[in-house]
């Protein structure tokens, strides 16, 4: 999705420095002060993780921290919520991935 | 150690920061956000008068006030406990614990979600995640977007969306189920949105009160309400079509919709895909109060107020000695509200602090005058109903106030 660069009240935005970032690998550009969810957007990445379970895809939702539907991985922690994460230079930023679900292989292994 | 800290830097937050630093307190404020402002950062609506209110200014005005009085404002920390520890509170966050005798919870308001099947596909957001995306980030979050809900809320963000230049093609309700409750009935909708217009005739909701305010609407109810919607500024809001189910692969592709009957019941056969890019979903606020919950302050279950609310007083004391509460966490209201109330909870602070001298009395009780001066003042109100869910508060308070001085003066 593209930014908004004008707006009719909040006027112009210019001059914002770039920042260049990593995400699954992918380098992308972000701006100063922005949020991972915000950069990828605008880069048009609406999936950030799959349910670590079912592998269904999932973005942001709530967008201010609440919800942690926006959970990935920054420069190796795990669970960070990308709508409260502030892009920094070469950030590395992996999104959440199916994970082996121990009880469910306990009980078709019975 | 600070004198007091306080968490959240929105209006509540901010503002009570202020009035215990005037005061002479030392004060920390922590918030998860990477900017302080809270939810006003998102704000922006005509007034009355025609001035715009815009949130992201009202913001940088209390930032600036804030830090011109040397309050220490601490982003991007959050807090996931709080406990009374002899005469201090513990407030356990990201950076490590904060103490100090007295703690403002001002964590504001959190939205009700509105369960669709689909709605865990990327592209699915609550209206307020629109709102900061738009407004405070100013990324564009869709290209052809659907709003499910029809609420004050939704009305207030879809005018901000559509000044951004971004296209929603129509607000339909939710499906009704045990999980909408009122939201998917037509009928409530209508009732609810002809009140919150009789109320407050508002310039807020520019669009949405022309409609609210046709007087052949009102007449003729839900039941020859156009199939196709009434437009709001160009987007239908469509209260005879649920939302059944949003579509998509990896990412939101469109939603399926129906035609509903007068009470909201899907007429078979009318189903239809309308394609989009994004969903929002507005299912209204409630107070985020779990900081409150853990620290065993008493609640109360109070409908008018968004629904369970921690006890507190007028002056914003809550049961717990040095706990205050100011802004939504007791009750969904505006900014300009949370605002007053936050000078209320400073200044409550302050007195109990033993700062302020003589004339705390006075301007305490002047704060909470100015409180329901504002109220009456609003343009539109999230609960028509707010006055009386205060006044439920107010009484519960003093009831078990004037209790506990008879239990008292008995044992003693």
């Amino acid at each position: 999705m593209s930014r908004i660069l004008n707006h009719p009240i909040f006027g112009k935005i210019n001059d914002r420095k770039q920042v260049s970032f990593q995400f699954d690998g992918k380098t992308y550009e972000a701006y100063e002060n922005e949020t991972i969810a915000a950069a990828l957007l605008a880069n048009d990445v609406r999936k950030l993780r799959v349910h670590e379970d079912s592998g269904t895809p999932r973005g942001f939702y709530c967008n201010i921290g609440h919800c942690m539907e926006c959970r990935v991985t920054v420069n190796g922690q795990s669970n960070t919520r990308a709508c409260l994460t502030v892009v920094q230079q070469d950030m590395v930023v992996e999104s959440g991935k199916l994970l082996p679900n121990i009880i469910r292989r306990m009980v078709e292994e019975q | 150690m600070s004198d007091v800290i306080i968490i959240g830097a929105g209006p509540a937050g901010l503002a009570g920061a202020i009035a215990c630093a005037e005061n002479g307190l030392r004060v920390t404020v922590v918030d998860e956000f990477i900017k302080p402002g809270g939810r006003l950062l998102g704000q922006l609506h005509q007034e009355p008068s025609g001035d715009w209110w815009n949130g992201i200014k009202e913001a940088e005005r209390l930032h600036q006030n804030a830090m011109n009085l040397s309050v220490d404002i601490r982003c991007g920390v959050s807090v996931y406990n709080l406990e009374k520890c002899s005469q201090n509170w513990n407030v356990h966050t990201s950076i490590g614990t904060l103490t100090a005798p007295f703690v403002l919870i001002a964590t504001g308001a959190a939205e009700y979600p509105v369960p669709v099947p689909g709605w865990t596909l990327p592209g699915v957001m609550s209206i307020g995640a629109a709102q900061v995306m738009t407004n405070v980030h100013r990324v564009q979050v869709g290209k052809k977007g659907i709003i499910i809900g029809a609420n004050i809320l939704a009305f207030a963000i879809l005018n901000e969306l559509q000044l951004a230049g971004i296209n929603v093609e129509r607000i339909v309700l939710p499906e009704k189920n045990p999980n909408s409750q009122k939201a998917g009935e037509p009928e409530e909708v209508l009732k609810s949105l002809l009140h919150a217009s009789h109320l407050a005739p508002s310039p807020l909701l520019r669009f949405g009160s022309k409609f609210m305010k046709k007087d052949w609407i009102r007449k003729m109810g839900i039941n020859f309400y156009p199939k196709n919607g009434i437009k709001i500024n160009g987007t239908p809001l469509q209260l005879r079509k649920a939302a059944l189910e949003v579509i998509g692969k990896d990412q939101v592709e469109g939603v399926r919709i129906a035609d509903t009957d007068a009470n909201g019941k899907v007429i078979p056969g009318t189903e239809k895909i309308y394609e989009a890019d994004f969903v929002c979903i507005a299912g209204g606020l409630y107070p985020l109060a779990e900081l409150a919950a853990v620290t065993g302050c008493p609640f109360h279950y109070v409908p008018e107020l968004g629904g369970h609310v921690p006890s507190h007083s007028e002056t914003m004391e809550t049961p717990l000695d040095g706990l205050f509460v100011a802004g939504n966490i007791t009750g969904i209201e505006s900014g300009k509200i949370a605002m007053a109330q936050g000078i209320t909870a400073g200044l409550s602070i302050a007195k109990h602090a033993g700062k302020g001298k003589n004339n705390i009395n006075n301007k305490l009780q002047q704060a909470v005058q100015n409180i329901r001066t504002v109220r009456q003042n609003a343009a539109i109100q999230f609960n028509p109903d707010i006055d009386r869910g205060r006044s439920k508060m107010k009484q519960i308070w003093e009831d078990q106030h004037n209790n506990n001085n008879q239990t008292q003066e008995k044992i003693g």
